[in-house]
């Protein structure tokens, strides 16, 4: 194991380094813009009065504090710890995405850009920037793979209806990984008037760690809230890990509170085999891929594998670079869970609870399924609950057709 | 270090007062076997340096011709030792240099250290990696040296003077220095920012200057070569065959088009 930090929490260097993780590993064209957006964050993040905008915003626009909800039935009918859920699901938008969205937005007009771009996987993260984009009355654009373009027809729909323009990915396997190429490609070519919007804890320094703050609004909520319904830290947190923002978002303040245990999700797909599932941490080694170095699926030649879950926001495959260095230090655990189980789980919430939640956050909430039951009652879990499944019944549908087609044969 | 081909061979273009032309292509587009058709021809025809393109699944810095030319190779198996075999049958008849063109990761899929090696001992004499950055270079260009290549550096119009001035730092053999902002593509016209790229490498560093960018007709290839040692042509020439397709008489064809663009050079 690596030698541990004496504060998890200073992270990461200068260098945008999570121990071995992490770096800037981009084209010479992108280095400088870069290093100038690192700046403008850092000058953002010590400036009041851009702190005072993001939170005034996070509360009127966005519905911020998200609450903090006690699953009773759920508790109930698991009979172990207790499970409270944060709900990053009632997020205008839908999702934890516009926490991260908004402040990158509010960066861009501070750095004088006019144009901002975005990739977007599940469309949550392209419906948030698509949102703020139109708040601010600036131009968008968001590339999205054809595949999950198909998948999340209602998240298209509505990012055009807030006057982005989405613009289909062909190359590759046409999903999440794809539409990131396609983003940097943009970038690279327009890099004077443009700012690109990463969506998760990913990608060259300064992104892992700029999503990781905005996000961490999420953990810094949980934290007070929980010693308010409790009077105590909770005993584990648990949520979904694609790129890893919501994860590392409810994580973070948490983690020097040595007692609070971790784990985060990844897609088990529909099975172990390589291009099956989007494990990284089960399948995954070190690699270089899209600006930082981190556990990446690929093969012998170093070529980057398909994966495949049901959540086209968990299809991706590489993982943050913060969570394979809390991992290497055994600070979160990680583990996975499959397409049927998340789906499964997702039907359970929605019964028991009467939330239905993203196929992404389903992860989180399968995991702690398993985990509660082992639990005793006087323990607490907290799932991070980070997007809404209203952009997944229509998958959901098809998904069901597939399985009485398989059934029936 | 010891001098490399690719430092003979400016020496050699400076002594006779000429400009080098340096060609890209991807190594097993459309595969390996006619990509060592497409090396024969280009050398036949007067290019001086071959840039060969490690072919990767993500090739985020490339324009349209080089990603579907990636896919072509990954997608008729190419390996990392095929390519090395490659080179293997380039140098049993050929000096010309040779120069890796390479995203990281499939070169430290391996151990970076460890593919040097395999390249320096198949007979490729520099390299440039398009996703290294000045701040992550220690380790590979330590790496790139100890075995006695060259690490080949890429400039832009937007690198600032103190980057430039480390980049060029770590650079050998010769520096590629891109005319313009965006990534690589054909482009219409020639950019001012050409000139004043050169004019600020200049100041940091004695290597050959080679400039590139969007380069596709004789025009454009003459007018680089006045204001720099060394063209470098990239996604004409990976489009010209890819067109004329992969039969000996449509290479012949595409060969007859690049020369072209080789002979304004000269």
């Amino acid at each position: 194991m690596t030698e541990q930090p004496e504060n998890f929490t200073q992270q990461p260097d200068a260098g945008g380094h999570f121990g071995p993780y992490g770096g800037s590993f981009v084209p010479e064209i992108l280095s400088h813009p870069l290093n100038e957006l690192t700046e403008a964050y850092n000058a953002a993040k010590q400036d009041q009065g851009f702190q005072d905008e993001l939170n005034a915003l996070l509360k009127d626009f966005v519905g911020r504090p998200t609450p903090l909800y006690f699953a009773k039935r759920m508790t109930e009918v698991l009979g172990g710890a207790k499970i409270y859920m944060k709900r990053e699901d009632l997020c205008h938008t839908g999702a934890h995405k516009i926490n991260n969205s908004l402040g990158q937005v509010l960066l861009a007009r501070r750095m004088g850009k006019t144009r901002i771009i975005a990739e977007t996987g599940a469309g949550q993260h392209g419906v948030a920037t698509a949102t703020v984009a139109a708040m601010f009355g600036l131009e968008c654009v968001v590339y999205m793979g054809e595949v999950d373009m198909a998948r999340q027809a209602l998240n298209v729909y509505r990012m055009r209806r807030l006057g982005t323009k989405v613009v289909g990915v062909t190359s590759g396997q046409k999903t999440l990984k794809d539409a990131i190429s396609e983003a940097m490609r943009d970038w690279v070519s327009n890099i004077q008037d443009t700012h690109y919007i990463i969506g998760s804890a990913l990608g060259a320094h300064p992104y892992p760690m700029m999503v990781r703050d905005f996000q961490s609004v999420i953990g810094r909520e949980a934290r007070w809230q929980i010693l308010e319904k409790e009077g105590r830290l909770p005993d584990h947190l648990v949520a979904c890990v694609g790129g890893g923002s919501n994860a590392i978002g409810l994580f973070y303040p948490f983690l020097d509170d040595a007692s609070v245990q971790m784990t985060g999700v990844e897609a088990g797909g529909l099975g172990h085999g390589l291009g099956e599932h989007a494990a990284r941490f089960n399948g995954g080694q070190l690699g270089i891929l899209q600006g930082t170095k981190t556990y990446v699926l690929q093969d012998d030649e170093g070529q980057i594998s398909l994966t495949h879950s049901v959540s086209a926001g968990l299809d991706y495959a590489a993982v943050g670079p913060e969570h394979a260095w809390l991992k290497d230090l055994g600070r979160a655990h990680y583990t996975d869970v499959g397409d049927q189980e998340a789906v499964d789980a997702l039907g359970n919430l929605s019964k028991w609870e009467g939330i239905l939640p993203a196929l992404e956050s389903s992860h989180a909430v399968a995991y702690a399924i398993r985990l509660a039951k082992q639990m005793s009652r006087d323990e607490i879990i907290i799932i991070n609950c980070s997007g809404r499944g209203d952009k997944d019944v229509q998958e959901l549908a098809a998904w069901e057709e597939r399985q009485q087609e398989k059934t029936d044969a | 270090m010891k001098a490399t081909r690719i430092d003979t061979c400016f020496e050699k273009l400076r002594a006779r007062g000429e400009k080098g032309f340096i060609a890209y292509i991807t190594a097993g587009d459309p595969d390996l076997d006619a990509t060592l058709e497409r090396v024969k021809l280009l050398e036949a025809m007067g290019v001086d340096f071959i840039e060969l393109g490690v072919p990767f699944s993500e090739p985020l810095a490339d324009g349209e011709a080089n990603q579907r030319a990636a896919e072509r190779a990954l997608a008729a198996g190419t390996t990392f030792e095929g390519i090395l075999n490659l080179v293997r049958k380039i140098r049993e008849q050929s000096e010309i240099p040779l120069v890796f063109f390479s995203y990281l990761n499939p070169l430290f899929v391996r151990g970076f250290d460890k593919s040097m090696q395999m390249a320096a001992e198949a007979g490729i004499d520099g390299v440039l990696l398009v996703d290294l950055s000045l701040e992550e270079s220690g380790p590979y260009t330590q790496a790139i040296e100890a075995n006695g290549l060259n690490h080949v550096v890429l400039i832009t119009p937007t690198t600032p003077d103190a980057r430039m001035e480390g980049l060029l730092k770590s650079a050998s053999g010769f520096v590629y220095c891109v005319s313009r902002a965006g990534v690589t593509g054909e482009q219409s016209e020639l950019q001012k920012e050409a000139s004043s790229v050169l004019e600020r490498a200049g100041r940091y560093t004695d290597l050959p200057l080679a400039l590139g960018f969007g380069v596709s007709t004789p025009e454009q290839a003459r007018s680089y070569s006045k204001i720099s040692d060394a063209v470098v042509v990239g996604s004409y020439i990976v489009n010209t065959f890819h067109q004329s397709g992969n039969t000996p008489e449509g290479r012949e064809a595409a060969a007859d088009k690049i020369s072209n663009l080789v002979q304004a050079v000269k």
